[in-house]
Order: structure tokens, then sequence, then C-alpha cells
């Protein structure tokens, strides 16, 4: 017991003292934190947004969109395979339905050749298993059939993911200078939070646009009533106005906003309305000036996530590679297009699933008022150890502020986030903590009822107390760590703090107090423990 | 100065003596919890049912009728609408609205801009939009997630113990999850992720003192070998009573500071533990330890393991 080497001191000393060092930001007022010196660690705690006010945002991809979205892709990169590209097969009867892309090939000697070409269409998943993104089959002998693998779409939600949670941080924060928080959960999902957002309506509006921009040209032989049916000629689909009615437009692009460099929000010149301007680049450009060359005073397309924004009459050939968007803009929805067409669309349409938007004066006060319960909690229970133990009470006491500033200052080093059930957390952990010392002070007082001498009870006592002190606290570990695993957010900040709170009270227990003890038993020398 | 002494020194009480009429009183309340849960229900939260909460602080006290007036008048279904901490704080809860997520998200803006327009001085606290399939999804993980901990704990003090020790465990904390849902279901306080949170924290530490105890009994059963099933357990009860009482206080302590000072939104979370701190020093005694006499053991339980220590020891 009172062998307690030099290394072992000085080692606990230094712990703590890298523990207290950390924590010494989080706890310092504004003012003094700005001239603390600038060589010693500045990581503080952050805030979670129940606490800092914020929203957060759960957004989940819409697969069926997504696969749809695929499809039309497919489709036309095979019409660009097999009817522009030597030697040409003739195809028809191209339907998308039921998740699967299959047409008729005309001429029955072809089959196999363009069965060989869609094969070239399709990309290995993963280089193990051989296992590719389509299946390629052929029906009836002369119907071939492309189904998506499970595997293949796995792959492509993953990718498309991946790129969504960039668009998605670009449309919120295009400067990339807020603190802001963009990542991918499980496969198909997006946890946004943004700080000190009150209404997230605008959030929500820019995320909720998948932005896909495309300019087709108005199919002139469609008839009209057909149209308004929903009824459209074979290589046209019907698509809806946003001024109401309906569209018939050519399946084919003339281009998209794939090959837009720029996008802003201006005014239209003639008549001030909101507008905004687009800028191509250079292939764009100079497919969107050989096809309006192609087709002057024919009407083409705007469309936007598949509505028809407005579909102007080509007056000359746009040849500059400049556009300008018009459609009933306010100044607001026109600069949330722009933002969302520069960031470029959302490979895969996105719905929020689950939202939550925090106040900043509520956090405010419930800072104030867990500070204020963590102080009253801190001295209640110093008071209660000191009555009951005395001198090994004011022991347990120092372990238990050290473990205080441990706590924090570990939350600190490992960026964690303070949440308000977190404030709860660190409450309890204060009047647990002691725990491991009320095992140790206990079993001391017992074999001294028994006694024994004190050395010999101080020995037995923390000794005996070990296993009591380490399967207790597993206990706690094992429902924490199980909180951590399921849980969300403020719930995650809950365990944590639970976590780290057993981790260091175990700790300043077993070794700080220790220490304590045995440095004063080897001083004093008492022959009577008052305990 | 004399110090304080919760637990006298040397006390002998006969704890045992009561243990068919406490576990008389526990399956009583217990089942009692269970059919209160069934009959009144859990007021469950928009985490586990969907749909929208908004929680405002007015610059006085608010007649409720009117705001629930006011928010009807809006068309967004059945509102139900709550005081919350303090008589100027209120919580407005809205259904899922049919017409899918971006209904729902209309919905909170409306309330919002209401109370803007009509409550001066009023201020969103905050909004909570949860969709029916989130709501399934943290309903199926909260419930998962408190078997899966209660398991876990009865596996690891199986193993850690004897096999008795762990249906003990498990039918103690089977107890004290009852008896907390009891309480929801009675107060019909509302039940969000926080009581999950709660829950879990009120497992982990009423087995802390049932392990305390468990530990001492075993350590008995080491020492006294010929000592009769019931008196060891009074025996360990007796000793380890004073560490019992000392470190339960000293969490009701704390417990208690936040319950008065701390902030209102975690007042469901706060109380959930303090109650479950009491329930689970009570069935750490009275659920815990009897189930051992019953579930037979014996003081040569811990022999088997003991003799092979013994015969490794005598090897090496």
């Amino acid at each position: 017991m009172l062998d307690f080497p030099r290394w072992k001191v000085w080692s606990i000393t230094l712990v703590i003292l890298i523990g207290i060092l950390f924590a010494i930001p989080s706890t310092l007022p504004a003012n003094l934190k700005a001239r603390y010196p600038a060589f010693l660690p500045s990581a503080t705690i952050s805030l979670g947004l129940d606490l800092a006010g914020g929203s957060q945002l759960l957004l989940e991809a819409d697969t069926a969109d997504a696969s749809k979205q695929r499809l039309a892709a497919k489709e036309e990169e095979v019409t660009q395979e097999l009817r522009r590209n030597e030697p040409r097969i003739e195809i028809g009867d191209i339907s998308t339905s039921g998740g699967r892309l299959s047409f008729m090939v005309r001429n029955p000697a072809q089959v196999d050749a363009a069965v060989e070409r869609m094969r070239t269409l399709t990309q290995p998943v993963d280089g193990l298993s051989g296992q590719r993104d389509w299946d390629v089959q052929v029906v009836d002998s002369s119907r071939i059939v492309m189904t998506q693998t499970d595997a293949g779409m796995t792959k492509a939600l993953r990718d498309a993911m991946t790129v969504a949670r960039d668009v998605v941080r670009r449309r919120i924060d295009p400067q990339g200078t807020k603190e802001i928080t963009v990542i991918n959960q499980g496969q198909r999902r997006i946890l946004v939070q943004v700080p000190g957002v009150e209404d997230p309506e605008a959030l929500k509006a820019l995320i909720g646009q998948t932005a896909r921009l495309e300019f087709k040209l108005v199919d002139l032989t469609a008839d009209p009533i057909q149209v308004q049916q929903g009824h459209a000629p074979p290589g046209s689909q019907v698509l809806p106005h946003v001024d109401g009615g309906f569209v018939a437009v050519k399946r084919r692009s003339m281009v998209t906003g794939d090959q837009l460099v720029d996008a802003k929000q201006t005014f239209d010149q003639q008549n001030g309305a909101a507008v905004v301007s687009i800028r191509f680049n250079a292939a764009g450009a100079r497919r969107f000036g050989r096809v309006t060359q192609e087709n002057v005073n024919k009407p083409f397309a705007i469309i936007l996530d598949d509505k028809v924004l407005s579909a102007p009459n080509i007056n000359e050939p746009i040849l500059g590679g400049q556009a300008q968007i018009s459609g009933n803009f306010t100044v607001a929805t026109a600069n949330q297009l722009a933002v969302s067409l520069a960031s470029g669309k959302l490979p895969v349409k996105l719905n929020v699933i689950e939202e939550r938007t925090v106040g900043p004066d509520l956090g405010k006060e419930s800072i104030e008022k867990g500070v204020i319960a963590s102080i009253g909690a801190t001295f209640a229970v110093i008071l209660f150890m000191i009555v009951t133990y005395g001198r090994f009470g004011l022991y347990a006491t120092l372990g238990l502020i050290v473990n205080a500033l441990l706590i924090l200052g570990i939350m600190a080093i490992f960026n964690a986030s303070l949440t308000l059930p977190g404030i709860a957390g660190f409450v309890l952990t204060i009047g647990a903590a002691v725990d491991a010392n009320v095992l140790i002070n206990e079993r001391i007082r017992e074999e001294q009822r028994r006694g024994r001498k004190v050395l010999d009870a101080l020995e037995t006592g923390y000794k005996e107390a070990q296993t009591a002190i380490f399967d207790a606290n597993i206990t706690n570990v094992i429902a924490a760590a199980i909180m951590w695993y399921f849980g969300s957010g403020p719930i995650r900040g809950f365990a944590v703090v639970l976590l780290i709170g057993i981790v260091t009270s175990v700790f300043t227990a077993v070794n700080f107090t220790r220490m304590l003890v045995a440095l004063w038993v080897r001083k004093a020398r008492p022959r009577q423990l008052q305990l | 100065m004399p110090l304080l002494k919760l637990v006298p020194d040397n006390t002998n009480l006969d704890f045992m003596r009561w243990r068919n009429l406490a576990l008389i009183l526990s399956i009583i309340a217990t089942v009692a919890s269970l059919a209160l849960v069934g009959v009144k229900g859990l007021n469950l939260g928009v985490d586990f049912v969907g749909g929208q909460m908004v929680r405002a602080t007015f610059a006085q006290r608010v007649d409720v009728e009117r705001l629930r007036n006011d928010v009807e008048a809006l068309n967004l279904g059945d509102a139900s609408i709550q005081e919350s901490g303090n008589p100027r704080t209120y919580q407005i809860r809205l259904p899922k609205p049919a017409g899918g997520e971006s209904a729902a998200n209309r919905a909170a803006s409306q309330v919002r801009a209401m109370l803007g327009q009509k409550y001066a001085g009023s201020r969103v606290d905050s909004v909570e939009t949860v969709s029916g399939k989130v709501s399934e999804e943290l309903a199926t993980d909260g419930a998962l997630s408190i078997a899966l901990a209660m398991l876990g704990i009865a596996i690891y003090i199986w193993f850690r113990f004897e096999w008795q020790f762990g249906v003990g465990a498990l039918v103690t904390l089977f107890h004290d999850v009852s008896m907390t849902l009891g309480f929801f279901a009675l107060t019909q306080l509302q039940v969000d992720l926080n009581v999950v949170a709660a829950i879990l924290t009120i497992v982990g530490y009423s087995l802390n003192d049932t392990v305390v105890i468990y530990d001492r009994i075993r350590e008995n059963l080491r020492k006294f070998r010929k000592m009769a099933i019931v008196p060891l357990l009074n025996l360990s009860l007796n000793e380890t009573l004073s560490r019992t009482m000392v470190t339960s206080l000293s969490i009701l302590l704390a417990l208690g500071v936040l319950l008065v000072f701390g902030p209102e939104v975690i007042f469901g979370l706060t109380i959930a533990i303090f109650l479950g701190i009491f329930v689970g020093t009570y069935s750490s005694i009275y659920i815990s330890s009897p189930i051992l006499v019953w579930l037979g053991v014996k003081p040569d339980s811990f022999l088997k393991s003991e003799d092979r220590e013994d015969a490794g020891a005598q090897k090496a």
C-alpha cells in the first residue's frame, strides 16, 4: 500500500495535468480565452446542435427515382451505341418498364452482334466475383432485355450518395466557410447539421431540388389533343408545364445541366424579371450552338426536374454558350435555382425524412441551467462525502474534481459534442463517480472493524474492492456502449459522457485517491483511521 | 468531528425474512405496471409515432383553449397541446400529414407563422419533424437496444458468476424496466428518445448495486462453506448495506439538484433515472438476492471453479 514508487506518482500526476490542460479552454469565459497562451492546447468541447441551436436534417435517397434515372441514362447510351456507331443496328419498340430496358433488334441476324455490343456497355461491379452491373439477355430470339443487377444498383447508389453528399455541401455552403456537417449515414442517407439556422425552410428548398436541367426540342408533330391526354409520338415524351398543361418534347436532350460552368441570378434586360443566367462549357456551347442553328424559328423547352419551365422560340442561333432561364421566378427562387445549378445536379432525389431544429435561446438557457446544476450537484456530493468519510471523503472529493476535469479534457481531445442529455450524463457521473471510493472506504471500515491494523486494513480494502469496482462498472459500460451504438445525436452525447466518466472515475478512485492516501499514511503514520 | 453513518456498524437485519412478501409485492407491482402500459398506453412522442412537435415559449401565460383554437384553425389535423416544464412553455403536437413529407414541412412553417402573428413576444424553441419511416426505426431500435443491454449484461454476469446470478440479473432488470414503463404510463409523461437513454442508464446502474452484492455473496460463499444460503445472503446484504445506501444517496443527491435546477427539456430523462435508482436499489436487495435461494445456489456453487483453480495452482 505504502509502496508507491516515484514513477507512479509522476505518471498519475502527468495524466491529470494533461487532462486539466485540455479541460481549461472549454471552461474559460470567452474574454479570458482570447488571452490564453497559444502554445497550450486550444481545442474545446463543441456544443451539440440541441445546445448550440441550429437545424438537423436527415435525407434519404428516393431509390425508385434513382432506378428510373439510371434506366433513362442507359436507354440514351444504348440508342447512341446502336443507332449512331458503325455498324448501325436498327432497333425499335424500346421500353423501360418494370425496372428493365428492353428493345427489339429489327434484323434477327444482328441479334448476336447487338448483345456483344451491349455487353461492352456493362461494367464489372467488383474485380473478384466478376459480376457486372447489368444483365443482358435475349428473349423471343429478337428482343434484348437489360436488367440492373442488385450489386450494380448497390454500387450505383453508393456512388450517387457520395456525389450527393458533396452536392448538398456545396449548395448549403457555396463558399465552404461554415461549420456544417454533411455525412453519409448507412447506404442511402445523408445527415446534415447546420448550426445557427432557425428556420430550415430555405435549407430544405435548396436540398429538395434535384436541379436536373435539360434543354429539349418541342415536338411540333405531336397532336395537341393527344398530348393533353399524355400520349406522345415515338421518340418524344409528354412533360407537365409549370404554368399548367402539357408539352410534348423530343426524348433526346439538346444539352443538359451537366455541361454548365456557371449559373447566376440576374435580371431580364427587357422586363426586369428575375432570371437565371447560365454559361455552358466549350462542348456544351458548341452543341447548343449547332442545334439552335439547325432549328431556328422552332420552340425548345427548358426543363427542370421533369417539369417544363418555359418553351421559348429560337429566334436566332445561340452561339456564345450563354443562355437565360426565365419562369416566373422571384429573386429568392431564382437565386436558389442558380445555386442549385451551379453546385451540379443531385444524382438522386433526396427526401427529408427527419428534421430537428432548435432555437438559439433554448440552448443558452439549458447551458446556464446545466452549469448551475453541475456545480450544485458537485457541492452536494462533496459535502455528503466529507461528512460521511472525513479525510477519506476529502480525498474522494479531490478525486471527483479531478474526474470532472478529466471528462472535460478527454471530450476536448476527441472533440466530442456536449448535448443536452450529455449534461444529465455529466451530473449523473458526478453522483456515481464516488462509488468506487465508497466501495473502497466501506471495505476499509469493515476490515478495521474486524480488527485489522491500519496498513493491513487499507491494503485489504483496496485489494478486495477491486473486483466489485470492475464488475459493477462493466455493466454500465455495456449499457452505455449499446446506447452509443444505437443512439443518434443527443443520445450519443449522453453515452459518450457516461463512457468517459466510467473510465475516468475508476482511474481517479483506484489510482489518484490511492496515491493521496498512501502519501498521507507514509507521512502521518496514523495508528487508527477515523473512518 | 464524528462522521455520519447512514447505516450503523455491524447491522444484522433479517432481509430474507420478508422475501416472500417482497416477492408478492414485486410481482403485483410488475404486473400492475405492465397492465397500466397495456390499458393507458404510453404517451409516445413524435420520435416514435412520427409527426411534428413545436415547442414554443410565450411572453406570458397563455390560454390553452385559445392556443388550441388558433392551431386548429390551421386545419393541420388533431393537435395536442401540453404545458412543458413551465407555465409559459407549450408543446404543440401535430399528427403526420397525409400528403407526405413536404406537407409536414409546411405544417411547421404555418404554426411558426401563426405564433409570430397572434402571440407577440412568443419564441419557437424547437421544431421536430419525424416521418413514419424514421419513427418506426427509432421505436424498433429503442426496444432492441433495451433488450440487448438487458441480455448482454445478464450474459456477462453469467460468465463472471454462475447461471443463477445471470437469471437473477435478467429478472431484476425486467422488473426495473417494467416499473419505469409503468411510471410513464401512469403519469403520461412523454416517452421520447431521452427516455430510452434513461432506461438504458437504469439498466446499467440498477445492476451496479446488484453486482456489488453478488460479488460479496460469491466471496462469502467461498469463505463460509458451511453456512446456509439464507443467513449467508443476509450477511452479504448487511455487509454491503452501507455502501448501497451511500452510493444510491450520492447519485440521488446529484440527480435531485439536476431535477430542481437543471434544464426543463431533460426533466423526463432525469426523473426516470432518479426513480430508476430507487427501484434498482430495492430490486438489488429484494429480487436479485432472494432469487438465488429459489434457483438453488448452494455454498458449493463456486466449488467447481475453485477446484479447477486449485488444481491449476498445484500443477504450476
